[in-house]
């Protein structure tokens, strides 16, 4: 049996990072039964070691409470998780819509930051019902009246019933409770009409299959149904359909305005696309639900394995990853100084971080990322558009009418005193001035930036610039024609593929210096001079020559130190391998790598 | 088949370890002279019996510090080589010797057990760089040493130790001349390295103190062949400098593809059985080395045939430290190999253009400049197999 609509609640929590969104999900799970005391460790619906670790949500994920209110009528609640960053925008747009209200929960210690900023939008967006939740009420540095201010002046919320709350102490989640029920409008649905259900979020459960986060609509999900994907127009049956309490619990159905699971023996999840319509096969609904868009990676990056061997284990742990992350997109590539690897997009940096630092972590893998770029729309002369997601497949100029790169808009909010050097930054990679507005002592700036300014390294300066104080979002914003060209790094006259950037000219002589210059400092003296260059097309502009070797003879060689030498001999042989020669001079691949590394810093 | 074959005695205990020496080298309260003695014997009967037709040309007392064992050792090794093998008419006897008193006052017994030449640490002829390089004695002490042996022995060498922190070209110029005033014979000049594994490798990371730079180090070297040459003593090895015809024997068994027996702990060999090259090394821990002798009669732990590709490379590598260069048709008599196919034609015409290398008909030799860089100029020279370069080719 299902819930009538008028006694369910379906909300989100948005947040910035670190505000204690998940604290205070784990609270109201704790306080509605969900979970015993013994069972709660923190952060319950942070499935993934790393999502509990750096306290980001990478996965949507929904618990069903139940609260008896104090008009004496059991409600069913529903929470939704969302991650809560712009790299994955788009799910946080679906799981939003799958609600009709969010806490907004503000840290009261913090204030207002920049990607609380994107999700309020989101959430008013979908018409949500929003109420404002100020957090972290017990500590000292609560300044509960300054933080409701700024969410007056800065989101422009009315925050004069805000909730002061405390999700660690379990301060005010009673009343909390209470305004979910009060202030939240039920959900909206015909039990009778065709099935329609979003497709909220899925991923890969080593043994149930595909696990599929819906919201109903309309009509019902059961066991044994056949339904259809309407997008992708997958049929499938399903096997389970079930809830989290966060506990699998299973149904046997899920209603109108209710929230829940199913699976349907899927292996594949790219077959279960986020945003999509699920109805019943055989009496389908009229129209798929609205705002269904196929992910889009804009960040790219290659991986190539430090150590060779490491190549299939590398293919074979990108097409795991995949299986729970169906925006992750890769495909081989072979460069002639790093060897066999893979082109991979990802949504955004943090995505692209995430899925770096799990190859590394769950599958032990050592890997050279090459410097991140962005999707590139070259125009021939012909008149054609091809997007270039690697800057060694940019054509030769002479067929190029323009390029045209992405820009993004950003938000940033920062304390006064860092705002100069941020402006700058800004400036230096490209920037336009949309916005500058002020909330008491902060302010928040939105910017116009080129995309593949800010993949280089911006979010660090802007955090060492801040002093980690800042906070920075952004949404792409358009296309735009620029003055963009390919650099190359040349190796005694021999391009080196695994450097090849597509830069701004404005800003090309800056990096190729800075790249040639470390290379000098990388590369080990030869038996011949060594010449880096960095060049536009035939144009060098930058340039750096490390010196032949002078003297290296070894100068004791007696009994013992044959067998040492020999065995050194044979290794120099093998390490040949490993070389790549550009012209009469052999260089290690590790000064390739070290090169790509110090891109991190 | 009656070959000439070296003999490498290794003596593994010093009075105290210099921080620079990276060699099997161990200090001990107490040594059983007696057991030491027989070992040797013993190792040196398994040799016998294992390599009985040789013609015996050079044997070598090297170390640690080998003018610290007793004479009657020396002895008893000396007899038992000339009981166990024919030697040559003009077999060369060489012990490695420090110059402190003690050992200088065992020199004429060391002359009367059959030594007839040694190669003494003088290392410096500057008493502050003495103490840096952690020795026992004083220029004063290196001096009567270098006296005393050109008195008592047929022949007599000392190493030099240059290229060392904060001395300069012109000081290094005065003291290699004051040590040619002593010597027309051999000279064994090494540039000091700092080695893994030894206190100054430690120092050296911490700052303690700094080398000279690759440039310096490298004018160094040159000076170094100037003054040699025009004072009658040219290199005829990497860093070896003798008067025609005093070149160490036993050396150039090393250098020429020669067969050397090794003999003590850590000692290496090289030894030829039916017609097979084989590289043998002795257990490196003196007390385990020690053990192994008296259960089994010798302290070997690998005999490891050689393949012509190794012979081949063991011989090129050694063979131009040599000043006379290799003869590439010998050399590939000796190891098997086909020298075409080892090494990189091209290559060896780039050198010769880099005015590294001089090559005529059969012979390869480097130059001056060309046994600067002689660590990277082999394997540039040797013929690589790229072909696996590009990894696997499982593209996706």
């Amino acid at each position: 049996m299902t819930h009538p609509l008028a006694h369910i609640r379906n909300f989100a929590i948005i947040a910035h990072i670190d505000h204690g969104k998940s604290t205070l999900a784990d609270r109201l799970i704790q306080t509605c039964g969900g979970l015993e005391a013994r069972e709660m460790k923190a952060q319950v619906l942070d499935n993934m070691e790393l999502e509990r670790e750096r306290g980001i949500t990478i996965k949507a994920q929904t618990v069903r409470l139940s609260y008896k209110a104090r008009d004496g009528i059991d409600y069913q609640l529903n929470l939704m998780d969302t991650p809560g960053h712009v790299d994955f925008a788009y799910e946080v747009s679906r799981s939003l819509a799958s609600c009709e209200g969010s806490l907004l929960v503000v840290d009261s210690t913090q204030g207002v930051e920049a990607q609380t900023l994107a999700n309020v939008y989101q959430a008013i967006e979908n018409s949500h019902e929003i109420i404002p939740v100020i957090n972290k009420i017990d500590l000292p540095a609560a300044d509960v009246e300054k933080v409701r201010q700024e969410i007056e002046d800065v989101i422009g919320l009315d925050a004069s019933d805000a909730v002061p709350v405390s999700g660690k102490s379990g301060i005010g989640i009673d009343g909390l409770l209470e305004a979910i029920v009060t202030r939240l409008p039920a959900p909206k649905g015909e039990p009778d009409a065709p099935t329609k259900a979003l497709l909220v979020d899925s991923w890969y459960d080593a043994y149930l299959g595909v696990v599929i986060l819906v919201r109903v609509i309309d009509g019902t999900l059961k066991k044994g149904q056949k339904i259809k994907f309407m997008n992708t127009g997958a049929v499938r049956e399903i096997d389970r359909v079930g809830m989290f309490t966060p506990k699998h619990v299973l149904l046997n159905e899920l209603g109108p305005g209710e929230m829940g699971f199913i699976t349907a023996a899927i292996k594949d999840i790219a077959d279960t696309k986020v945003g999509d319509t699920i109805t019943d096969a055989k009496k389908p609904c009229a129209e798929p639900l609205k705002g269904f868009k196929p992910s889009v990676p804009m960040v790219f990056c290659s991986l190539f394995p430090v150590d060779m061997g490491d190549y299939m284990k590398l293919k074979e742990s990108l097409g795991k990853l995949r299986l729970n992350d169906a925006s992750l997109h890769f495909e081989a590539e072979s460069s002639q100084a790093l060897g066999m690897g893979f082109r991979c997009g990802f949504l955004g940096l943090l995505h692209m971080e995430i899925i770096q630092e799990r190859l590394d972590r769950e599958f032990d893998l050592d890997l050279i990322p090459t410097a991140p770029s962005v999707v590139y729309r070259v125009y021939s002369t012909k008149g054609v558009m091809t997007e270039i997601y690697n800057p060694v497949d940019l054509p030769d100029p002479v067929y190029i009418d323009y390029i045209e790169e992405p820009w993004i808009k950003a938000t940033i909010m920062t304390p006064e005193e860092y705002l100069g050097g941020l402006l700058q930054l800004c400036q230096e990679r490209r920037g336009e001035q949309v916005n500058l507005t002020w909330a008491g002592n902060r302010a928040m700036l939105v910017y116009r930036l080129p995309l593949n300014e800010v993949v280089f390294d911006f979010y660090d300066r802007l955090k060492s610039i801040s002093r980690g104080y800042a906070s920075f979002d952004y949404e792409l914003d358009s296309y735009a024609k620029n003055d963009l060209v390919k650099m190359q790094i040349l190796v005694n006259g021999e391009g080196v593929d695994a450097l090849a950037m597509i830069v701004h000219r404005s800003q090309a002589e800056y990096r190729g210096r800075m790249l040639c210059e470390r290379l000098k400092d990388l590369i080990p003296r030869q038996m011949f001079k060594i010449a880096v260059q960095a060049a536009i097309g035939g144009k060098v502009i930058a340039r750096e020559s490390i010196s032949a070797m002078r003297k290296d003879v070894t100068a004791k060689c007696y009994g013992g130190d044959i067998t040492r030498k020999k065995k050194l001999l044979e290794k120099q042989k093998k390490g040949k391998a490993k070389m790549r020669q550009y012209g009469n001079v052999d260089i290690p691949q590790s000064a390739f790598i070290a090169a790509l590394k110090m891109g991190d810093e | 088949m009656t070959r000439t074959t070296a003999i490498y005695i290794h003596w593994p205990f010093c009075a105290s370890k210099c921080p620079y020496c990276d060699f099997n080298a161990h200090v001990r309260e107490r040594i059983d002279e007696d057991s030491w003695k027989n070992a040797y014997l013993a190792a040196l009967s398994h040799y016998a019996e294992m390599l009985p037709e040789r013609i015996i040309s050079s044997v070598f007392f090297g170390g640690g510090t080998p003018s610290l064992m007793p004479p009657a050792t020396v002895q008893a090794i000396v007899d038992s080589i000339q009981k166990h093998w024919r030697i040559t008419n003009d077999i060369e006897i060489t012990l490695e010797a420090n110059p402190t008193s003690v050992e200088r006052e065992k020199f004429l017994a060391f002359k009367e057990a059959g030594i007839n030449k040694v190669s003494l640490g003088i290392q410096s002829l500057n008493d502050d760089d003495l103490q840096f390089l952690g020795r026992k004695h004083s220029v004063r002490d290196a001096l009567t040493a270098i006296e005393t042996a050109a008195n008592v022995f047929e022949r007599a060498s000392f190493d030099l130790i240059y290229a060392r922190p904060n001395q300069t070209l012109k000081n290094w110029q005065e003291e290699l001349e004051k040590a040619l005033d002593y010597t027309a014979r051999h000279l064994s000049l090494y540039q000091l390295t700092v080695e893994r594994n030894t206190p100054f490798h430690v120092d050296h990371a911490q700052g303690k103190f700094s080398m000279p730079d690759e440039e310096l180090a490298a004018d160094f070297y040159i000076l170094t062949q100037e003054i040699m040459t025009s004072r009658g003593l040219p290199a005829y090895e990497v860093s070896n400098h003798a008067a025609p015809g005093e070149e160490s024997r036993h050396n150039m068994a090393y250098w020429t593809g020669g067969d050397y027996i090794g003999i003590g702990p850590g000692a290496h060999g090289r030894i030829t059985l039916d017609s097979t090259k084989y590289a043998t090394r002795d257990h490196a821990a003196p007390e385990i080395w020690l053990e192994r002798v008296q259960t089994s009669g010798y302290g070997r732990t690998l005999l490891d045939p050689l393949s012509p590709e190794d012979r081949f490379l063991e011989g090129f590598m050694t063979g131009l430290r040599l000043r006379k260069g290799i003869s590439l048709s010998e050399l590939e008599r000796r190891s098997g190999a086909d020298w075409a196919a080892l090494l990189d034609q091209d290559k060896i015409n780039i050198a010769q253009k880099e005015g590294w290398a001089e090559r005529s008909e059969n012979t390869l030799r480097l130059t001056t400049e060309g046994i600067l860089r002689m660590n990277a100029l082999i394997p540039y020279l040797l013929r690589d197999d790229r072909s696996d370069r590009d990894g696997p080719h499982t593209a996706a």
